[in-house]
């Protein structure tokens, strides 16, 4: 377990929920499943955003499509909803029309890597100035549990009725090998660090990707009959090793086996904002409009 | 109304150029405020956005390259919830993969202009060569009930004139507008005007006066269908979605709510329409016969109307500078009295279904479709106008 744990995320019971006014509250009930993780992740981003310091009136949250891609909509923040596969580049326009604005992405396995794959790795190559959460909860959930670029080989899905054949995607290998500054993975389990790693991601500049794996219990889990949500966070404490610094390469995913969470990387480079400015400024002198000036006001 | 500005004159190359229309259109936008293009490299509409890369850092704003149309046509969207006036440049391939985002747009009310210079298609057609065949597209091309507004210049000039006014009209109406060019007007190479900033009328986003709390993303009133806007960051705790949504911007998936949405965002623009349209005429009045062209075709159109006049035809012209919404009254109204209208357009019989389901019946409809990738010879059009003269 890690050591540094804040007391802030501790639960106290008897108070009001630490987490109610980051929620849009006329929005709750939520659409999640009874054992669905997607909850838990919210209640970690919440506390992280408690524990930034951020203005909220500064901070955006974009959303694919998805399960997960509700998630925007009930956040009391400024919040969009967008396309399928298109919650980067829309959250790229808006980072970069107003630089001031702290801009998350939270969205599903599915949305982010699949359809929106080709997105995720030119931010990533980019460093655009994003924190990317990816809810892995190897599945399609809202579409009734189809097979996905994270699924594992072996569990059937309803687009592969005799078990998965196809090689899953190994996502903080793919987010380090396309440039991102931090990368993480935990589980719905690990809800201390994941609620640290999201406050760290929101408190780092560049291109932040932290994968939160979560259960499916009513279209992953059930069907390849691996119990409720709650035999699956079983599965991530007993399986689950924490290896900070690991090579990413290490760290694929199979099916119900070893999981390697962790903060794998931590490094600087320069945003795309950043080097655009240092860059222009070089080459065009007096005549360059340094851009970003607060609240997008240049 | 909407609150109307002089145009910041960082962004006005002001003087007389020799330019062609791709860069016409990107002076033009710049006049207008545009602060922020995501682009694709896609022929025949690079130009535009080779401009804007080189003279956006010393006006102040942003242009990125994005991997995709995809990416581009979404990453404008964000950029003008964070507060800019953008821009979307594409041709037909391109233009295909946005269509998705055509429609966010419009539910969205994200004010956006899109440049599709026009390419012979269908597929990869013909990328060098002019068309006229996404006339359609824009129009049908995303899926639901949706409306744009779609501008066609004919000449360099038009393409800067006309891309302020898709700028204005984008904020005014909050849907996206399109200037709708071809292969050769992006191409051509004439005198451009550019004037005074001070001469230039820009019109200022919607934005709300009304307090976080008190505001809501899509309130809107019988007398004003066109909702006030905010920008991200301004403490107003926005959602919006693709979803249908009520009011408050968030998702209400009821018939009721469908019903409601649905029928003020279209009825935003079909309501309005008279407000919007313009067909330019040339002596219409007391003509036999009548051509109804766009874009570049209306300048082949008018050499084929003078040799056809010097023949002591009566012939008019109605070119339509926005074809979008469709100018069905005034249509109707011309038919009432030409004995024939003919449509020569870039494509295989597009704008000309309008025309005719505006003409009902009223007098003969002649289309002189044109498969793209040049322009349509003026004979074609001389002959088409003798014949129906007779």
């Amino acid at each position: 377990m890690s050591q540094d744990l804040d007391a802030s995320l501790e639960l106290e019971y008897g108070t009001e929920n630490a987490v109610l006014p980051f929620l849009r509250q006329d929005r709750i009930p939520h659409i999640w499943c009874p054992g669905c993780g997607i909850g838990t992740t919210v209640n970690c981003f919440c506390r992280a955003l408690s524990d930034s310091g951020l203005d909220l009136d500064k901070v955006a949250i974009v959303s694919g499509i998805g399960c997960t891609g509700r998630t925007a909509g009930y956040l009391n923040l400024d919040s969009f909803h967008t396309t399928h596969g298109r919650a980067i580049p829309f959250a790229t326009g808006l980072k970069l029309a107003n630089p001031d604005l702290k801009v998350v992405v939270y969205s599903g396995d599915g949305d982010l890597s699949a359809i929106g794959g080709n997105h995720l790795m030119h931010a990533a190559r980019r460093n655009m100035d994003l924190m990317v959460v990816c809810v892995n909860n190897y599945t399609y959930g809202m579409t009734g549990g189809q097979v996905a670029p994270t699924t594992p080989i072996g569990p059937t899905q309803t687009t592969m009725p005799f078990g998965n054949f196809e090689s899953p995607f190994n996502l903080p290998f793919l987010a380090d090998a396309c440039g991102a500054v931090y990368v993480a993975r935990w589980t719905i389990y690990h809800v201390r660090q994941l609620a640290k790693a999201m406050r760290e991601g929101l408190q780092k500049k560049g291109f932040v990707f932290i994968e939160a794996l979560s259960p499916c219990p009513t279209l992953y889990s059930r069907r390849n009959r691996l119990g409720d949500g709650v035999d699956q966070v079983k599965y991530y404490k007993e399986r689950s090793t924490i290896k900070n610094g690991a090579d990413t390469k290490e760290v694929g995913l199979g099916y119900q086996g070893d999981i390697i969470v962790g903060k794998f990387v931590d490094r600087e480079r320069p945003t795309w904002l950043d080097s655009m400015n240092s860059h222009l400024t070089k080459v065009l002198g007096d005549r360059f409009q340094t851009y970003g000036a607060p609240n997008g006001k240049d | 109304m909407e609150a109307t500005l002089q145009a910041d004159p960082r962004g006005v190359l002001t003087g007389v150029h020799f330019i062609d229309g791709d860069h016409a259109a990107c002076e033009g936008a710049l006049a207008a405020g545009c602060r922020f293009v995501a682009g694709y490299p896609i022929t025949p509409s690079t130009e535009i956005v080779e401009r804007f890369a080189s003279r956006i850092p010393t006006v102040g704003g942003i242009f990125i390259q994005m991997e995709d149309e995809l990416a581009a046509s979404i990453a404008i969207q964000g950029a003008a919830w964070g507060g800019k006036k953008v821009l979307n440049v594409t041709s037909g391939p391109g233009l295909s993969l946005m269509m998705e985002h055509l429609g966010y747009a419009f539910i969205t009310e994200t004010p956006c202009v899109w440049v599709d210079v026009q390419r012979g298609g269908p597929s990869t057609g013909l990328p060098t060569g002019p068309a006229q065949a996404d006339m359609m597209q824009i129009k049908w091309g995303s899926h639901g009930d949706f409306e744009v507004i779609a501008l066609a210049p004919n000449s360099p000039q038009e393409c800067f004139d006309l891309a302020i006014r898709a700028f204005n009209l984008t904020e005014t109406w909050r849907v996206p507008v399109f200037l709708m060019m071809d292969e050769v007007v992006g191409h051509m190479t004439e005198r451009v005007d550019i004037p005074p900033a001070a001469e230039i009328e820009v019109v200022e986003r919607k934005w709300t006066r009304k307090r976080p709390g008190e505001y809501q993303a899509y309130g809107t009133t019988a007398e004003d269908p066109v909702p006030e806007m905010i920008k991200a960051g301004d403490g107003y705790r926005v959602h919006i979605t693709g979803l249908t949504h009520d009011e408050r911007g968030y998702p209400n998936l009821t018939p009721a709510a469908q019903d409601r949405m649905v029928k003020r965002l279209v009825n935003k623009i079909r309501l309005n329409a008279d407000k919007i349209v313009d067909v330019r005429e040339d002596g219409v009045e007391g003509a036999d016969v009548v051509v109804v062209s766009f874009g570049i075709t209306s300048r082949v159109a008018m050499a084929a109307i003078d040799q056809a006049r010097a023949k002591g035809a009566k012939v008019g012209s109605a070119r339509l500078v926005i074809t979008w919404p469709f100018p069905a009254g005034r249509i109707r109204e011309i038919a009432r009295r030409a004995k024939a209208i003919i449509v020569p357009e870039m494509n295989m019989g597009q704008m000309v279904l309008e025309v005719e389901r505006a003409v009902a019946g009223a007098t003969r409809v002649i289309s002189l479709p044109h498969a793209g990738g040049t322009v349509h010879e003026v004979e074609t059009i001389l002959n088409a106008i003798m014949e129906a003269a007779r």
